[in-house]
C-alpha cells in the first residue's frame, strides 16, 4: 500500500461517481484506497474472500448477508464503482438537496430514507421477490440468535413479528409494510456513517 | 604505471576504510562506549526530510494539486463504543416499546447491518498487518506515495539518497553484521571450553554484549533505553511486543536474556548451537512446540533456576506493525514467575521496522533494514507485575498487555495476531449472538452479565501455538 500515487487518476469515471453517490472527490479517493488494500490479489475487484478476511465483518451475526448485498444478482465479483454504489447508501442524508437545480424527477438519491430501507429489506428478501416470507425471516433470525434460542422460541418470535407487520393478513411482509413498520424509527442516523472529510 | 598506482590507491582507501571502521564502531562496540555519531546523524536527517516535504507541498500548490496526506485517523467517525444492548435500545426507543416481554423488532437489523458496513469501510485489525504510513516524505522510494510532485532538487537529494545508503551504508552495515556473526560463532565456542563455570558465564555475557552492540550498529540502531532501573533480572520472564525479529537485538543489546524459539536449519541452526555452548537458550524441535505442557516443563524449569538468565518471549505469536498490541497468548503467563514488561516503539521515519512476512522474506527485509537510513526506537522497561490472587493467566496477560500499551502509546486490541492468517473463531460470532438473545429475553440481571462479557475478551481459545518467538 502507499507506492503507488493515489489519485483520481486511478479511478475509473470518477465524476460520474461523484454525482452519482454523492461522495466528494476527497472520499473516493480514500474509499479507492480501502477498496485497492482489500482487493490483496491487485485483481481490480473484490471477491467473496477479500470480505471475509475483514474479521470484525466475520464476527457479525449476518455478516455473510452483508457481503452478499455488495454482490449484484449473478456476478462474482465486485468493482470499484459497484463498491462506492452500495456505500453510497450510508451517507448521512442530505436535508437539502439542491444538487442540479433541475426541476422534474431525479432519481432519488443512494442515501435517501427509502433507499437506506429498502436495503435493510433486502437483507431479509434474499430471493428479491419483493416479499419478506415467514422463512426469510427464520433464517434472519436463525443468523441472529443461532445457539441462544430452542426452534419454538424462534417460531414464536418470527410469528409475532409477522402478526405486527404484516397488515394485509397474506403471511408476508412486502416493501410497504416494512415501511411502515419501520416509520417511527430513525433510520437517517441508525442507518449512516459519518465519512470524515 | 597506471595501473600500479590505480592498485596502490584502491589498496589505501581500503585500509583507511577499515581503520575508520575498527576505530570508530567496533572498538566502541566492544568496549561499550559511543562517540554520539548516530544522533548527530539522526537530527541531521530530520532536517533534511523537513526540508523535503516542504518542497514537495510547495510543488503541489504550484499545480494547484492536493498533496496525498495518509489518513492516520481512519476513513469514517466511529461513534463512541456504546454496547449492543444499548444501541439496540435506541433503535427501538423511538417506536415505543413498553412491553413486559422484550420482542424482536425488524429494526433490529438496522444495527448489525451498520457495524458490518463500517467494519467493511475500516476496521481494527487488517491494517496492522501492513507497514504504517508516514506524514512526511523520509527519502525512501518506498514510503512516497506523491511521485508527482517531487520537483529537480528533490530528485537530486533523492539520488544522493540512494547512492549514500546503497553505496556507503549497505556495505558498512554487512560487512558489520558478517563480523559480529563470526565474532559470536567463534568466541562462543572458545568460551564454552573454559572450565570454570562462573568464568565461563562472566565471559560469555560479555561476549553476547559486544556482538550484540556490533549487530546494533551494523543495522544503524538508535535506541533509547527507559526506566533501566527496571530491567529483567533472573528468575522471571520478560514479555515484549513484537514488530521484528530485530527486537531480540535490541533487547539483547542491553541485558543478557534467554532465547526461546525453534530449532532452525542453515545459518540460524548454527547461530542457535553457537549460542546454547556458552549459555542457556531453550530451543524446540518442531514437534515439541505444540505439546504445550512440555513446552511449561522447560520454561517453568528455566525460571526456577536461579541462576539463568531471564527468558525472553514475545507473546503475541507474529509480528504487528507496531501501532497496536495484540493479544497475548497465555502460556508464559500460567507459569507463575515475576513477569517483566518491555514496550517497544519505532520511529517509522528513519525506516520502518515492521516484518510483513507475507510480502516479504527474512533475506529482503534485511537488506531493506540495512539500506534504511537508521531504525530508531524507544524501549521502556515497565516495573515487574506478578499474577494477583484471583486472577487467572489470561486475565493476568491482559493487564499486561494493557501496561504495555498505554507506555508505549500503541491500540491495546483483543483481537489475535494470528488472524493475519487464520479466520476468525466461530466463538466470537456466538458471543454476538449471546448478546443479542439476552435484549430478546433478558431482565436486568443479565445486563450486568452483559457488561462483564462485553468488557472481557473473547478469548481465541486453546491455540497450540507456545510462546515461542515469532517468525
Amino acid at each position: 500500500m502507499g507506492s503507488s500515487s493515489s489519485n483520481m487518476d486511478h479511478i475509473p469515471d470518477a465524476q460520474h461517481l461523484m454525482q452519482e453517490t454523492g461522495f466528494s472527490a476527497a472520499h473516493l479517493v480514500r474509499l479507492y484506497e480501502r477498496f485497492d488494500f482489500l482487493d490483496k490479489d491487485d485483481r481490480g475487484e473484490l471477491r467473496l474472500d477479500d470480505f471475509e478476511a475483514v474479521s470484525e465483518l466475520a464476527m457479525n451475526p449476518i455478516g455473510d448477508r452483508i457481503i452478499r448485498a455488495f454482490f449484484s444478482p449473478g456476478r462474482e465479483t465486485v468493482d470499484f464503482p459497484s463498491f462506492v454504489r452500495i456505500l453510497a447508501h450510508f451517507r448521512p442524508t442530505d436535508t437539502n438537496r439542491t444538487r442540479n437545480g433541475r426541476n422534474g424527477a431525479q432519481p432519488e438519491p443512494a442515501n435517501s430514507r427509502t433507499n437506506k430501507l429498502k436495503f435493510a429489506f433486502q437483507l431479509y428478501d434474499q430471493d428479491r421477490d419483493g416479499k419478506i416470507s415467514r422463512e426469510e425471516l427464520l433464517q434472519v433470525l436463525r443468523a441472529m440468535l443461532e445457539m441462544q434460542v430452542t426452534e419454538e422460541q424462534l417460531q414464536s418470535i418470527a410469528e409475532r413479528a409477522i402478526q405486527e407487520a404484516d397488515l394485509d393478513l397474506d403471511d408476508t411482509i412486502s416493501f410497504d409494510e416494512f415501511k411502515k413498520s419501520l416509520e417511527k424509527v430513525d433510520i437517517e442516523h441508525k442507518m449512516s456513517i459519518r465519512f470524515l472529510e | 604505471l597506471l595501473p600500479a598506482s590505480s592498485f596502490l590507491c584502491l589498496g589505501i582507501s581500503i585500509t583507511v576504510w577499515f581503520t575508520l571502521l575498527f576505530v570508530f564502531i567496533i572498538m566502541p562496540a566492544v568496549l561499550g562506549v559511543s562517540f554520539g555519531i548516530r544522533s548527530f546523524y539522526m537530527r541531521t536527517l530530520l532536517k533534511i526530510f523537513e526540508w523535503a516535504t516542504l518542497r514537495m507541498e510547495l510543488g503541489a500548490k504550484e499545480k494547484n494539486q492536493e498533496l496525498y496526506k495518509p489518513y492516520t485517523n481512519g476513513i469514517i467517525a466511529k461513534e463512541p463504543p456504546s454496547s449492543l444492548q444499548q444501541e439496540i435500545q435506541e433503535l427501538r426507543g423511538s417506536a415505543n416499546s413498553l412491553r413486559s416481554e422484550p420482542e424482536f423488532e425488524m429494526a433490529d437489523i438496522f444495527y448489525f447491518c451498520r457495524r458490518g458496513v463500517e467494519s467493511i469501510v475500516d476496521d481494527e485489525v487488517t491494517k496492522r498487518f501492513s507497514a504504517q504510513e508516514l506524514k512526511s516524505w523520509n527519502l525512501l522510494t518506498r514510503s512516497n506515495y506523491n511521485f508527482r510532485h517531487i520537483s529537480l532538487r528533490l530528485t537530486v537529494l533523492w539520488g544522493l539518497g540512494i547512492l549514500i545508503r546503497y553505496g556507503v551504508l549497505l556495505p558498512l552495515r554487512v560487512t558489520l553484521a558478517v563480523t559480529g556473526i563470526c565474532l559470536l560463532l567463534v568466541l562462543t565456542t572458545l568460551v564454552a571450553f573454559l572450565p570454570n563455570a562462573e568464568l565461563r558465564s562472566y565471559l560469555s555475557e560479555k561476549v553476547h554484549l559486544m556482538c550484540y552492540r556490533i549487530c546494533v550498529r551494523a543495522l544503524t540502531a538508535i535506541i533509547t533505553y527507559h526506566n533501566r532501573e527496571n530491567k529483567p533480572k533472573n528468575g522471571g520472564i520478560c514479555v515484549a511486543n513484537h514488530t521484528t525479529p530485530i527486537d531480540v537485538i535490541i533487547l539483547a543489546n542491553d541485558g543478557c536474556y534467554s532465547l526461546v524459539g525453534q530449532v532452525h536449519g542453515g545459518l540460524m541452526g548454527m547461530v542457535q548451537r553457537a549460542m546454547v555452548k556458552s549459555s542457556s537458550h531453550i530451543w524446540f524441535e518442531r514437534s515439541e512446540v505444540k505439546d504445550r505442557h512440555l513446552v511449561a516443563k522447560r520454561l517453568g524449569d528455566h525460571v526456577a533456576d536461579k541462576t539463568k538468565q531471564p527468558i525472553l518471549v514475545f507473546p503475541e505469536g507474529t509480528c504487528i506493525n507496531n501501532t497496536s498490541v495484540m493479544m497475548f497468548k497465555k502460556g508464559s503467563f500460567e507459569i507463575g514467575c515475576t513477569v517483566y514488561p518491555v514496550a517497544i516503539k519505532y520511529d517509522p521515519r528513519f525506516g520502518d521496522a515492521f516484518w510483513n512476512s507475507s510480502k516479504f522474506g527474512m533475506v529482503s527485509y534485511l537488506l531493506r533494514m540495512m539500506s534504511s537510513w537508521a531504525i530508531v526506537c524507544s524501549v521502556w522497561y515497565l516495573p515487574p507485575m506478578n499474577r494477583e490472587e484471583g486472577e487467572d493467566a489470561v486475565q493476568f496477560a491482559n493487564r499486561v498487555k494493557a501496561a504495555i500499551a498505554a507506555q508505549g502509546g500503541l491500540v491495546d486490541l483483543i483481537w489475535d495476531g494470528g488472524l493475519k492468517r487464520a479466520k476468525v473463531k466461530d466463538v466470537f460470532k456466538e458471543e454476538q449472538q449471546k448478546l443479542y438473545s439476552k435484549v430478546l429475553v433478558g431482565d436486568s440481571e443479565d445486563q450486568m452479565e452483559d457488561k462483564r462479557s462485553e468488557d472481557g475478551t473473547p478469548e481465541g481459545d486453546e491455540s497450540s501455538k507456545d510462546p515461542a518467538e515469532g517468525q
